[in-house]
């Protein structure tokens, strides 16, 4: 019986409940100074003077660092990306967003510090502000002077002026997929020291690797200089994917003093420090057939990239691979364009691009399944690409490798009850209309599909045999939750027949792990999970080598009894070598240990896939929703350990559904930021969600042995635009169309008041071959 | 703001009496990490929303962020390390078996994923159910009295499983809800 498949019980968990985790901020490090970052208060403006004297004198301060004290970068963008973008280590003369590093100061104490960030005078001189992205595509105001544009990449394609002439229905629709704060519990931490002439530097990063790559090149180091640790990381969600100008100060700070430092920031930094997600204006056309079949699609994507181009930038390639979706759609059009506003940047989280893709898709199909007045879950089944079609290549040319739409489909609204949910809407709909106090439900459907892996790049796995049998696997992904240690042992002890207990699972630290592209992109299981499988059957078949030599039998003949972790010849049993006693041979005889190193070659994305079917309450007289129901099916292909994927899915959830209902950082017009703190920002709590109701189809991928596909993002992915449709939903008997994100009460309150309980206004064409703007509804 | 006046403040932490000149601005979760130097309660936030830092204080859930230490002076301070001493740090052999049923109950429901959250929400729950005595818990209630404890990996689905079944463990009557089981 494999392992494999069963819901085992980490392994991580006995110390973090015990005695907590150790992260960054809690290592020992004797005698480490403290770094303080002095933040910029303005969102666009010129440093006319900065005093630092008052905080250089103050108890306890060891040093006051300015961008001029730093014999280090600028860092330059991603090498396709608008070069003259490039970004100090701390504010260069110009600040640009609210919140960018400008002074650090180390001392003594992180109370010293604080205390001399108080005492430090810096004037700055006002420049134009742009923080609407809309308004920034034609602002004269730049924020990188020299760099003559504000746009520092875009994916630009001529449009068809016939893309919509066939369609009986065209329907449009402006959708904000509003900025989000990713938010980990643990903010961003780092710590450096000196060692033996090397610098060591433990991070708080979902790879240890890519901090390593970053500190060499920035830092001017030689690799072998350059040792990072990542221990215990507090949540990543794609943010702790990007490494910071902060941490290269650190580094550079453990350098010039050789003292070993650290930096922990508080929340209301990290609000305004940890990259920002989303940030989207998109402009969706759909067009069809009156009898519900999409023909042309055309997304056109303004992406808010915040103050300076960093992977934030970046992401509209992703949301442009994930244009058409789930559906056979023949004609698909998506541009991008990023742009610059004074605002923090924005990086991956969770689902990085492709949300974004599949929030905009799953509303227009709503909106034209209500312009022909068809049930939504009709109009998808009929779209949806069927499952002899894999490999599915789509209309912008990505390679879906494979898929049951269709299964995942039925199975939620199955487990939804569907029907039986729009009956309930609608007798809620009648009692509503003589009591408006009768709260309105709202069914929201969302099919989706995702890249998983989407970036190209293999990845490390290990695995050693010692003397004593214990079983060592190296790997370089990084878990920071998702419980690789207990997924990664199952896959060893499924391939070698070894206990659970007998294995040690090591990543996160450049000197044991050669290599590691890191945890993201929900990459690890499919990539590392199959090298680390890759490295394990090699290992069995030394071992055979070794025990056939032992046994003096053929190689051939010698098969490996996994319920005993034995070695012996066909047919008997009773003569046989342990994995222990193997290990220590191979030490012994060999002088080299019992091992196999892996690089399991990049064999391309694979796209997960699901339905989620999302129930809201709304209180039409206070505009109040309540999320009653979430239902999901998703399709990661095999499922490793059922526990972790559904872990996996609630985490993603309930992060879908916080950006549909509640959270978006905010700024007002000045650049100020309005939620800068947990005070503010409405990050999701237990009280505004449900239990969830999670199902899984499986569909293997034929990319790797394992038959895996990636499940770390599905459940951002899926959700949003359920829980986003059903609000949409709820409110649709009452006229309105279409409420952004997220549907607050006071938006959903201002919707319902301005569509009077009567059809809105909405920019829908009904003549074929208008695609200019036509006549309303 | 600097330099501000020391006192003199005596905590029993875990059942150990940790005294101290400190700060008097110092609070209570600065001086567990960092006076007694146990460092399983973490710190999520600065304006007492996250609840990471929870402990007990006298046998109440406290925010330890929201304390000064000198308000705990002369109290008694339960932390996560202090909850099954005898498990240890969770490495020795059945040291799962060892732990304090909220604990176990956390690591048997998979209520933990990158393990921030987590110390804090294990003195939470045990605090919730204490209260509720032998009184009753439905999953409105632990979702409720854990609003104060934020967590960004599990979506509290696994919490609030973990939290029913501690509570039935512990012999709260627990309402049938259906969910989170």
């Amino acid at each position: 019986m494999s392992i494999l498949g069963n819901r085992v019980l980490r392994r991580e968990d006995p110390k973090f409940l015990t005695v907590g985790g150790t992260y960054v901020g809690d290592l020992p490090l004797e005698g480490a100074l403290h770094v303080t970052f002095v933040r910029s208060t303005a969102a666009h403006a010129r440093i006319e003077s900065v005093d630092v004297e008052g905080a250089r004198s103050a108890p306890g301060v060891v040093a006051v660092y300015t961008d001029a004290d730093i014999d280090a970068g600028p860092v330059a963008p991603m090498g396709f990306l608008n070069q003259a973008m490039k970004r100090s280590f701390l504010a260069d003369g110009v600040v640009r967003y609210v919140g960018e590093p400008v002074i650090a100061i180390v001392a003594e104490s992180r109370e010293a510090g604080a205390d001399a960030a108080e005492l430090v005078v810096i004037e700055y001189e006002p420049l134009p502000v742009v923080v609407d992205p809309e308004a920034a595509v034609s602002s004269e105001t730049m924020i990188f002077e020299g760099a003559d544009t504000n746009v520092p990449f875009e994916l630009q394609f001529p449009e068809d002026p016939a893309l919509f002439d066939d369609c009986e229905v065209v329907v449009r629709q402006r959708i904000v997929n509003q900025r989000v704060a990713p938010c980990p519990l643990e903010a961003r931490a780092a710590a450096a020291e000196m060692v033996e002439g090397r610098l060591r530097f433990f991070a708080s990063t979902q790879g240890a690797h890519g901090v390593k790559e970053t500190l060499v090149a920035q830092l001017g180091l030689a690799p072998e200089d350059v040792h990072v640790i990542s221990p215990d990381v507090g949540g990543g969600f794609g943010a702790k994917g990007s490494v910071y100008t902060e941490e290269l100060v650190v580094g550079w700070c453990a350098r010039a003093l050789g003292r070993p430092v650290r930096w922990s920031e508080t929340r209301s930094d990290s609000m305004v420090g940890l990259g920002h997600g989303r940030g989207q204006v998109q402009n969706v056309t759909i067009g069809g057939t009156r009898a519900g079949q999409i023909t042309a699609y055309r997304l056109n994507v303004l992406q808010d990239s915040g103050a300076y181009a960093d992977i934030g930038a970046v992401l509209p390639f992703m949301t442009r691979q994930m244009a058409p979706g789930v559906y056979a759609i023949p004609k698909v059009e998506c541009s991008t364009r990023s742009i610059l506003t004074n605002t923090v940047p924005t990086v991956a989280y969770r689902g990085a691009g492709r949300p974004e893709a599949t929030a905009a898709l799953e509303r227009v199909v709503d909106c034209f399944a209500a312009e022909i007045g068809l049930d939504p879950a009709q109009v998808r089944r009929r779209n949806l690409i069927q499952a002899d079609a894999f490999p599915y290549t789509t209309a912008v040319g990505t390679k879906y490798d494979s898929g049951d739409y269709l299964r995942a489909f039925e199975l939620a609204l199955e487990n939804a009850g569907y029907d039986d949910l729009r009956a309930e809407q609608a007798r809620r709909r009648e009692a509503g209309s003589s009591d408006r106090s009768v709260k309105q439900i709202g069914i929201g459907i969302s099919s989706y599909v995702e890249i998983t892996a989407p970036i190209a790049g293999g990845e490390f796995g290990a695995v050693e045999v010692r003397p004593d049998g214990k079983v060592i696997v190296r790997t370089g992904t990084s878990p920071h939750g998702q419980g690789h240690a207990t997924a990664w042992s199952m896959i060893v002890a499924d391939a070698m027949g070894v206990a659970l207990e007998d294995i040690e699972v090591i990543h996160g630290d450049t000197d044991i792990v050669p290599r590691g592209g890191g945890t993201g992109g929900s990459r690890s299981l499919q990539l590392g999970g199959t090298a680390v499988n890759q490295a394990a059957g090699e290992v069995v078949d030394r071992a055979r080598e070794l025990a056939a030599d032992l046994l003096e039998a053929d190689p051939a003949d010698i098969v490996l009894d996994k319920a005993g972790g034995r070695f012996h010849v066909a047919g008997t049993p009773s003569i046989s070598r342990s994995w222990r006693e193997l290990g220590a041979a191979s030490i012994e005889r060999d002088g080299v240990p019992l091992q196999a190193e892996a690089d399991f070659e990049y064999p391309g994305a694979t796209f997960p896939f699901g339905t989620h079917v999302s129930v809201v309450e709304v209180d039409i007289e206070t505009g109040q929703v309540r999320l009653l129901r979430h239902i999901s099916v998703d399709d990661a292909g095999k499922i490793m350990n059922p526990l972790l994927a559904e872990g996996q899915v609630h985490g993603g959830i309930a992060q879908g559904v916080a950006q549909a209902l509640l959270e978006e950082f905010r700024y007002d017009a000045g650049g100020n930021p309005l939620t800068a703190n947990l005070a503010d920002y409405s990050f999701i709590s237990a009280v505004e969600l449900p239990s969830f109701e999670t199902a899984f189809t499986e569909t293997p991928t034929p990319l790797n042995t394992l038959g895996v596909k990636g499940i770390g993002e599905a459940g951002t992915i899926g959700s949003t635009p359920a829980v986003h449709n059903a609000v949409c939903d709820a409110l649709a008997h009452l006229g309105v169309r279409h409420v952004d994100m997220p549907a607050t009460p006071e938006r959903v309150w201002e919707a319902i008041q301005s569509a009077g309980g009567s059809p809105t206004e909405s920019d829908t064409e009904t003549a074929t071959g208008a695609t200019g703007p036509g006549p309303g509804a | 703001m600097s330099a501000s006046k020391s006192v003199r403040v005596e905590i029993k932490v875990n059942g150990k009496a940790v005294a101290a000149e400190v700060e008097a601005r110092l609070l209570l979760v600065q001086f567990i990490r960092d006076v007694a130097g146990l460092k399983g309660t973490n710190i999520g936030c600065d304006t007492t929303s996250c609840g990471a830092c929870t402990v007990l204080l006298n046998g109440q859930s406290v925010k330890s962020c929201t304390v000064l230490a000198a308000q705990a002076d002369g109290a008694s301070i339960l932390t996560i390390e202090g909850l099954a001493p005898e498990a240890g740090d969770g490495s020795g052999e059945g040291a799962a078996s060892l732990m304090h049923p909220v604990q176990r109950a956390f690591h048997e429901n998979h209520g933990l994923q990158c393990g921030y959250c987590t110390p804090g929400m294990v003195m939470a729950v045990t605090s919730l159910i204490a209260e509720a005595g032998p009184g009753e818990l439905d999953e409105a209630a632990i979702r409720e009295g854990l609003e104060g404890n934020l967590c960004r990996c599990t979506g509290y689905h696994n919490i609030v499983a973990s939290a029913l079944a501690a509570a039935r463990e512990a012999g709260v009557a627990v309402a049938r809800t259906g969910a989170g089981e």
